[in-house]
C-alpha cells in the first residue's frame, strides 16, 4: 500500500508533544462515584431542558434532558439513582449554571439503560438528525458542538467528503489516539453510517505521524470493512498545531482554504472528531447514548497519567483523586489541551462531554515572568495559522485601539494560541486578543448597523 | 462546599524555551568569536575601544531607562555596545569610543521609548554620529604596531583636543580597491588578514557564527540570505559587464563590513520588517544600496548607510508585505 506524502498547513508551531506519559495506556474504566452534577449546558448552543423532577428515581442512559432548540442536545444519566436537585452548580470556569444532580443508588448493578437499536438506511435526513440529537451526541474533541447540527446540510449544499480529525494536535492528550487504537472499527462503523447519510463520495481520517499505532489501526479497520458505498483513506500528517482546528484540516488534507466567515460545508466537507464517530456508532447500533467519555489525566503534577472512561458529570475532584493528585493552592488543574484548554476554578465542577483531558501543573512548571517589549521578531507572525498579525494586535490592544483591530482582521482569529506560546518576551497576546474581540463584539450588539 | 484554593493562569500553559534575553545571549555568544579575532589582529587596543563602546551604552541605559533597571537584564544595551565597538576601526580613541556608546544608546533607543520601539539600529546610530563628527578619526586605518602589544597612540587621545594622526596608516581592501584599483587576496579576506574595523575582518569566522545563530533560531534566515544574494548578483552583473573597473561579486562579499552587517545588523528583529516577504524585501534592498554606495557613490564602504537607509523604509515594507489573511480572498 503506498502512502502519501504526508500533508499539512501553513505556519503553525512545533510544541513537544508530551504524549508519552499516556500514549501506550489502555483506557481505564473509573469507578462509578456518588454524586453526578449535569450541566445543562454544557454544549454549545441553547440549554438542555430538564425533563425528570427532583425526587425521580432515573437509570443509566436514561433521557433527562431535551434538547433546548436545534442548536443543542438532549441529556442522560450516567447513573442509576436518584434526582436530588435541580439547581446551579459551578462549570469549570466557576460560573454558575443550571444543573440535574443525580445520587447513585448503592444497591444497582448499574447496568446501561440502552435503546432499541436504529438501523440507520430506514431514516430520511430529519428522522436521523433528530435521532442523533436524541442520544445527546456532540463533537468530543473539545468544543463539544451537537453532532446532529452538521448531518443537517442546508438547502443548496452537497455534503462529498466526509473528514475526520484525528489530528489531537494538543500536546498531553491522548484520548482520540487511544480510541483509534482500541475502537478502529466502532471508528469505521461511524464514518460508514454518517457517510452514508450524507451521500459523500469519500472519507478522510487525517492522523498526525506521531500515532502510527493509531494509523495502522485504522487502515487495518478499513481493510477489514471492505468495499463500502465510498473509499476511506487514513491520511498520515506532518505533527504541527493547531491542525485539529477544522479549517486546518481541510488545509491539511484537501490544501482548500475555507473562505472567512464561510463553513467548511461551503466546500462539501463536514469534518467530525474520529471519537464521535464511535459514538456514533455505538448509539445507533447498540442503543447506548453518550453518558461516558474518555478523559485523559496527565501533567507533570500527575502522580497516575491514564486514559480513563469517565461518567460525564463526575466530579473533577474524584478523577484527579483516583489518579494520585494532590492539590495545593499552587496547582494549576486545566480542563483540555494546554494550548486552548481553560483553567479549572474549582474540584467540585464536573467533567463535561467536551471534557478530552484533565492537565494538572505545579505553578512552577508555567511560565509566568512578566511580559517584555515586543522586539518584533515576527515568531508569532510565522505561528499564525490564520495569516495574521499577533504583533500588531498585541501592540494595537495595549494602546487601547481596538476600532483597527478588526481592519486586521483579528475577528478571524480562531483563538488557538500559537503565537503566545511563540512569543519570547511572553506577552499574553491571545488574552490581549480576546479582551478585544469582546469589546468588538459588545460594540457589534449595541449598534447592529455598523461596521460588520 | 467550597471552591478550592488553586492556580488560575490563562491559556497556554506551555511556551517555547525562546526568550528574548536568551536570544540575545546567543548573540552575544556568537559575538565572541569576532571579538577574539579583533583581540588577536589588532591587539589589546581593539578590547579597550570595544570596551569603552560597551560602557557608554551600558552606562546611559542604566541611567535613562525607561524600563529601569530591568532592561538591562534582557542584554540588549550590552549588545548595542559590542556591536558599535566591532564597527570602529582599531586606532578610535577610547573617549570618542564611549561617546559613539552613548550617543547610540541615548538617540539611536532610549529616545523612541526604548527596546522594540527603535526605528533605526542603535549601534549603527552611534556609527553614524562618530562618522559624521570624527571623520578623520573613523576613517584613519592604523598599521599594524611592531609587537601585538604596541597600541596605536590615538586610543588614548585625550577628548576635544586636535587629534594626533598616526604617521603610519594603512588602507582597508575596500578603499584600495575604491581608491587605487588594487586587489587584496580572498584567503586573507575570508581570515581577516587585512586592515578595517576591528570585528569585521574575518568574512569566514562571523559566516561561520552566523550559521551558528541560525542553528539557534535566534534570527530570521531571510535578511541575510536575501541581502547576500543580492550583493552576488548585482556585483557579479557589474564585473561581467566591465571586469576592468569592478571586483568580483566574492571580493564584495568578504570584504568591509558586509558580512558583519548581514548577520549581526541588518538582522536585528526591531529595526527590520516582521513579515518574511518583508524581511525578503528589506534583505534585497540592504543588499543594492550596499553594491550602489560602494562602486558608485563617495565612499568605499556602504553597510551603515544602507542599513539605516532600509530601517528607515521598514514601516513601509511592513505595510506593503502583510501576509494574506487565511480564507480572505478566495472564492468557495
Amino acid at each position: 500500500m503506498t502512502r502519501a506524502r504526508a500533508g499539512t498547513f501553513d505556519h503553525g508551531i512545533h510544541p513537544a508533544d508530551h504524549k508519552v506519559h499516556t500514549e501506550a495506556l489502555v483506557i481505564e474504566r473509573m469507578p462509578l462515584g456518588q454524586r453526578f452534577s449535569l450541566l445543562l449546558g454544557q454544549h454549545i448552543g441553547a440549554p438542555a431542558k430538564a425533563v425528570v423532577r427532583v425526587g425521580d428515581e432515573v437509570r443509566r442512559g436514561q433521557r433527562i434532558a431535551d434538547a433546548g432548540g436545534f442548536v443543542s442536545t438532549s441529556l442522560h444519566s450516567p447513573i442509576t439513582g436518584r434526582v436530588v436537585s435541580i439547581s446551579d452548580q459551578r462549570h469549570p470556569t466557576g460560573a454558575l449554571q443550571r444543573s440535574i444532580v443525580i445520587e447513585a443508588d448503592p444497591y444497582d448493578g448499574q447496568r446501561l439503560h440502552t435503546e432499541a437499536p436504529v438501523d440507520p438506511a430506514t431514516l430520511d435526513e430529519k428522522a436521523f438528525v433528530s435521532h442523533v440529537q436524541r442520544g445527546g451526541l456532540v463533537g468530543l474533541g473539545g468544543a463539544a458542538f451537537p453532532s446532529h447540527v452538521k448531518y443537517a446540510v442546508p438547502d443548496g449544499k452537497v455534503a462529498h467528503t466526509l473528514a475526520l480529525n484525528g489530528c489531537e494536535c494538543e500536546p498531553f492528550l491522548t484520548s482520540d489516539h487511544r480510541t483509534m487504537v482500541e475502537r478502529p472499527d466502532a471508528i469505521v462503523r461511524g464514518v460508514d453510517i454518517i457517510g452514508a447519510r450524507l451521500g459523500v463520495k469519500q472519507a478522510d481520517i487525517g492522523v498526525e505521524l506521531n500515532k502510527l499505532d493509531a494509523i495502522e489501526a485504522l487502515e487495518a479497520a478499513v481493510a477489514r470493512r471492505g468495499a463500502g458505498a465510498f473509499p476511506i483513506h487514513v491520511r498520515p500528517l506532518v505533527v504541527k498545531y493547531p491542525q485539529g482546528a477544522e479549517k486546518m484540516l481541510i488545509k491539511a488534507m484537501y490544501d482548500k482554504e475555507v473562505p472567512a466567515g464561510a463553513l467548511p460545508i461551503d466546500l462539501g466537507v463536514v469534518v467530525n472528531n474520529v471519537s464521535t464517530m464511535a459514538s456514533v456508532a455505538d448509539w445507533f447500533d447498540r442503543g447506548e447514548p453518550l453518558v461516558d467519555r474518555i478523559v485523559t489525566v496527565s501533567g507533570p503534577a500527575v502522580g497516575r497519567p491514564s486514559n480513563l472512561m469517565v461518567p460525564i458529570g463526575t466530579p473533577i475532584r474524584d478523577v484527579l483523586a483516583y489518579c494520585d493528585v494532590v492539590i495545593d493552592d499552587h496547582t494549576q488543574v486545566v480542563m483540555g489541551g494546554p494550548m486552548m484548554g481553560m483553567p479549572v476554578t474549582t474540584l467540585d465542577a464536573p467533567v463535561l462531554k467536551g471534557t478530552s483531558g484533565l492537565l494538572v501543573f505545579r505553578e512552577d512548571d508555567l511560565r509566568t515572568d512578566p511580559a517584555g517589549p515586543c522586539i518584533r521578531c515576527g515568531r508569532c507572525l510565522d505561528a499564525c495559522a490564520v495569516s495574521l498579525n499577533p504583533s500588531m494586535f498585541g501592540r494595537l490592544a495595549r494602546a487601547g485601539l481596538v476600532d483597527p483591530m478588526e481592519d486586521w482582521h483579528v475577528m478571524d482569529c480562531m483563538e488557538c494560541g500559537a503565537c503566545t506560546y511563540a512569543c519570547p518576551s511572553h506577552i499574553p497576546l491571545i488574552q490581549l486578543i480576546r479582551a478585544s474581540k469582546s469589546q468588538i463584539r459588545a460594540k457589534r450588539a449595541k449598534n447592529p448597523g455598523g461596521k460588520s | 462546599m467550597s471552591i478550592a484554593p488553586l492556580a488560575l493562569h490563562p491559556a497556554p500553559f506551555i511556551q517555547t524555551t525562546k526568550t528574548t534575553p536568551g536570544i540575545m545571549r546567543d548573540v552575544l555568544l556568537a559575538l565572541t568569536p569576532p571579538l577574539l579575532m579583533s583581540l588577536y589582529s589588532f591587539g589589546p587596543a581593539a578590547l579597550l575601544i570595544v570596551g569603552a563602546s560597551t560602557a557608554g551604552a551600558v552606562l546611559t541605559e542604566r541611567i535613562f531607562s525607561p524600563q529601569g533597571r530591568s532592561s538591562l537584564l534582557d542584554n540588549s544595551g550590552l549588545l548595542t555596545g559590542l556591536l558599535l565597538g566591532l564597527t570602529l576601526p582599531p586606532g578610535m580613541p577610547l573617549w570618542m569610543a564611549f561617546v559613539g556608546g552613548v550617543v547610540g544608546m541615548g538617540l539611536g533607543k532610549l529616545i523612541w521609548g526604548g527596546l522594540g520601539q527603535n526605528l533605526f539600529n542603535p549601534a549603527l546610530v552611534g556609527r553614524a554620529f562618530l562618522q559624521a563628527a570624527f571623520p578623520t578619526a573613523i576613517t584613519t586605518w592604523p598599521a599594524r604596531g611592531d609587537g601585538w602589544f604596541s597600541m596605536p597612540a590615538s586610543v588614548f587621545a585625550p577628548p576635544m583636543l586636535r587629534l594626533n594622526v598616526d604617521a603610519v596608516t594603512a588602507a582597508t581592501p575596500l578603499g584600495l580597491q575604491k581608491f587605487e584599483n588594487i586587489s587584496t587576496d580572498l584567503g586573507q579576506l575570508a581570515l581577516g588578514a587585512t586592515g578595517g574595523s576591528l570585528g569585521e575582518t574575518s568574512a569566514l569566522v562571523i559566516a561561520i557564527c552566523g550559521l551558528w545563530l541560525y542553528s539557534r533560531r535566534a534570527f530570521d534566515w531571510h535578511i541575510p540570505v536575501s541581502m547576500l544574494t543580492t550583493v552576488v548578483l548585482f556585483s557579479g552583473a557589474l564585473y561581467l559587464a566591465n571586469p576592468a573597473v569592478h571586483p568580483t561579486p566574492w571580493f564584495m562579499l568578504s570584504s568591509g563590513g558586509l558580512m558583519f552587517g548581514a548577520v549581526y545588523m541588518a538582522t536585528d528583529p526591531v529595526t527590520s520588517p516582521t513579515t518574511s516577504r518583508g524581511t525578503l524585501l528589506f534583505g534585497v534592498g540592504v543588499g543594492l544600496l550596499v553594491v550602489l554606495i560602494r562602486r558608485f557613490g563617495g565612499l568605499p564602504e556602504g553597510v551603515m548607510y544602507a542599513i539605516l537607509l532600509m530601517n528607515a523604509c521598514t514601516p513601509l515594507i511592513e505595510r506593503v508585505s502583510q501576509p494574506r489573511p487565511f480564507g480572505r480572498g478566495v472564492n468557495p
